[in-house]
């Protein structure tokens, strides 16, 4: 894709703390990043790396209070969503931006059957007649790849398999058309089997429908296969971003670097020890005044502790947030 | 080395679970979630058991321990059928075999302190003073790496990665031969799994450990297991070592179950040629007749929807059952002509 595009999406300094009893939460902090017109972007993180909760803050889908969006800009089409009316909001949530959900089963309504859920958004958003919403919920439902569609849609979400419902859920996301889809671990609650299912169909939509895309998941082997471009979170920042080739061969943040090396694979070389990441991930209970990965990196130094490292670039599209170089294996030198 | 002890021997195990309905809850039919497997677990090995959710790996698991009365079929560990042990000989043997569950949360009492779970199988199987219950306690809690320091904590005090460790703490407090692994990792980070499995590694080493390790994550597998058995639908398909059963899997839905691991590499997942299945797993309650992949495999023959295929050796140390390996087999062993006879006759035989 250009690299010159404007983009679809543009993120910039968001910010997102929820209020608990035991204090604020930073969930995330001062995140930014774009999304560009027809590609698909990977974010992976582990859990609690704020990569859900920072989707979800940018289109109003957190409950306010605990959470509060207290900075940044959300620009799209043209206007920043966090100034965004709960109104219109809601006009551009499902119309414009779609979304998947990790786990089909909850996020249909186990009560109304398929054809209504999908139907819905057709005819709240797109103002479908009756009819003409059926049809398209049938064709919509084709194009997801559901055999003997139209039957299908009386049926309830019970009746449908896992990787069928994720279907249908995809099926609700597509229907208006969206300019962008945000999938949230879409895969992650379905077999190996089933899950290349989905990973093809959404290639296919792709081509066919050219849409931009987030892809959320913890699942690197995933990333690799269908992400154009990649953004690792760690402690609720962006700790790198690269094209999915780059950041594969050219990791340059401790953290990446690490869980790389951390998974094992189905072909390949097999190393007779896996390489761990000593400790685990972080509770941000205050804004971060130092690398938030510093107390599990193997080459963190006194900078590390005394601020908190800001996005570098290092390469074409490639950012890192980190004071060390693996080149040199010392500072890097800004 | 001589060749290794069997520790476990499983034939024909069948875990059927009843299904009741109507007016009087008569069984009406059954789900058969282990359906005829037969397998060996050898002393100081890790047996690898993949498969995906709903092919019968954790019920199968559960039943080697007993902790189901099984169906059908024996379980012999060391030589004593545990299918048959009377509850007083059963209890004679458990210290001897232990689980470590998937869910950490789930498997933890959340009103125990950590002392206490991992010292209740020393109260319940040895006569040990409180002093020396206490000090193996902390033995344990050194070995699987938790700080002494927290003995007293409960359980939610510990991070998912921690809890598994107490599980594992509790699991190895009898000095067992044997643990079946329930799908340790899979309710923890990719950062924390790394940390569990070397520990698995490591304790295995230092105490002479056998491991059923049952996991739907086949990269995971593949790097702990010696032997891997994959099941389906209840059965298991193939077993064999490890390096031939990931470079050359021998049963079509080996084959496509390793193809659909995603590849954390771009530039092989670009090159990789993938097998998509298509639909789903049928129900273990009503299987296909003849093979139960038959429905979902891409180089079905008509053999394939009568004839179930046998699960024999079809190399040394390779187990499979399907019916493209007929020919195969019969081929090195007495030459093509008569393994394409002795495929014909048996589809005769079967159809009259």
């Amino acid at each position: 894709m250009p690299d010159g595009a404007a983009p679809v999406l543009d993120v910039k300094g968001l910010k997102t703390v929820f209020q608990t009893r035991s204090g604020k939460i930073h969930a995330v902090n001062d995140v930014s990043f774009d999304l560009r017109p027809g590609e698909l972007l990977g974010v992976v993180g582990e859990s609690g790396s704020g990569k859900s909760v920072t989707m979800m803050s940018l289109i109003g889908l957190l409950p306010s209070p605990p959470a509060d969006v207290c900075a940044g800009q959300v620009l799209f089409g043209g206007r920043d969503l966090l100034k965004t009316d709960a109104d219109a909001l809601r006009g551009i949530r499902g119309k414009r931006i779609g979304f998947v959900f990790q786990d089909p089963m909850t996020s249909l309504n186990p009560v109304f059957n398929v054809g209504f859920q999908i139907c819905e958004p057709l005819r709240k958003h797109m103002g479908l007649s009756k009819a003409a919403a059926r049809n398209r919920a049938v064709e919509l439902l084709e194009l997801v790849g559901i055999p003997d569609a139209r039957r299908r849609l009386d049926d309830y979400p019970h009746q449908f398999s896992g990787g069928m419902r994720q279907r249908v859920m995809i099926a609700i996301a597509l229907a208006c058309d969206p300019e962008v889809l945000i999938a949230d671990e879409p895969t992650t609650a379905l077999d190996v089997t089933i899950q290349a299912q989905i990973l093809e169909l959404v290639k296919d939509l792709r081509e066919k429908l050219g849409m931009a895309i987030i892809w959320i998941t913890h699942d690197l082997g995933v990333i690799a296969g269908i992400a154009d471009r990649v953004i690792v979170m760690y402690a609720g920042q962006v700790v790198e971003q690269a094209p999915v080739q780059e950041l594969f061969s050219n990791p340059q943040h401790p953290y990446t670097r690490s869980l790389l090396k951390t998974i094992p694979s189905v072909s390949g070389d097999r190393a007779p020890r896996l390489q761990v990441i000593e400790g685990q991930p972080p509770i941000q209970m205050k804004a971060p005044d130092a690398c938030p990965f510093l107390p599990r990196c193997a080459h963190g130094f006194d900078r590390c502790a005394a601020e908190n490292p800001a996005r570098l670039a290092v390469g074409q599209g490639h950012d890192v947030a980190c004071f060390w170089d693996p080149a040199t294996g010392g500072p890097r030198h800004v | 080395m001589s060749t290794p002890r069997k520790l476990v021997e499983v034939r024909d195990l069948k875990m059927h679970f009843p299904i009741r309905g109507g007016l009087l809850r008569r069984i009406v039919g059954a789900v058969k979630a282990v359906d005829g497997v037969t397998f060996d677990i050898l002393e100081g090995e890790t047996l690898g058991l993949v498969g995906e959710s709903g092919c019968g790996k954790s019920t199968c698991g559960r039943a080697l321990l007993r902790l189901y009365e099984v169906s059908g079929g024996s379980i012999l560990i060391e030589g004593a059928d545990i299918a048959e042990a009377s509850p007083e000989e059963l209890r004679r043997m458990r210290p001897k075999m232990q689980m470590v569950f998937q869910d950490p949360q789930a498997s933890l009492n959340p009103r125990m302190t950590v002392a206490r779970i991992i010292g209740e199988p020393l109260l319940e199987h040895t006569s040990l003073s409180k002093a020396e219950r206490e000090e193996r306690v902390y033995e344990l809690m050194d070995q699987v790496g938790l700080n002494r320091a927290f003995a007293n904590r409960y359980p939610d005090a510990f991070s998912g990665g921690q809890r598994q460790r107490i599980g594992i703490a509790r699991a190895l407090a009898l000095n067992p031969r044997f643990i079946v692994c329930d799908e340790p990792i899979a309710a923890l980070d990719v950062s924390i799994q790394a940390q569990v499995v070397n520990l698995l590694e490591d304790l295995q080493d230092k105490l002479g450990l056998t491991y059923l390790f049952i996991s739907h994550d086949l990269s995971m597998v593949r790097h702990i297991a010696d032997r891997v058995a994959v099941m389906y639908l209840g059965k298991i398909v193939e077993l064999a070592p490890r390096e031939p059963l990931y470079s050359a899997p021998l049963h079509p839905y080996t084959q496509a179950l390793l193809s659909a691991v995603p590849d954390p590499d771009p530039a092989i997942a670009a090159r990789r040629q993938r097998t998509i299945l298509t639909g789903d797993v049928p129900s273990p309650a009503n299987p296909p007749k003849g093979c139960n992949f038959c429905t979902r495999c891409p180089q079905v023959m008509d053999i394939c929807r009568s004839v179930d295929p046998e699960f024999r050796e079809v190399a040394p140390g390779r187990f499979a059952a399907c019916h493209l390996l007929d020919d195969t087999v019969s081929a090195s062993g007495h030459g093509p002509g008569r393994g394409a006879q002795d495929q014909k006759t048996n589809q005769q035989g079967s159809m009259t």
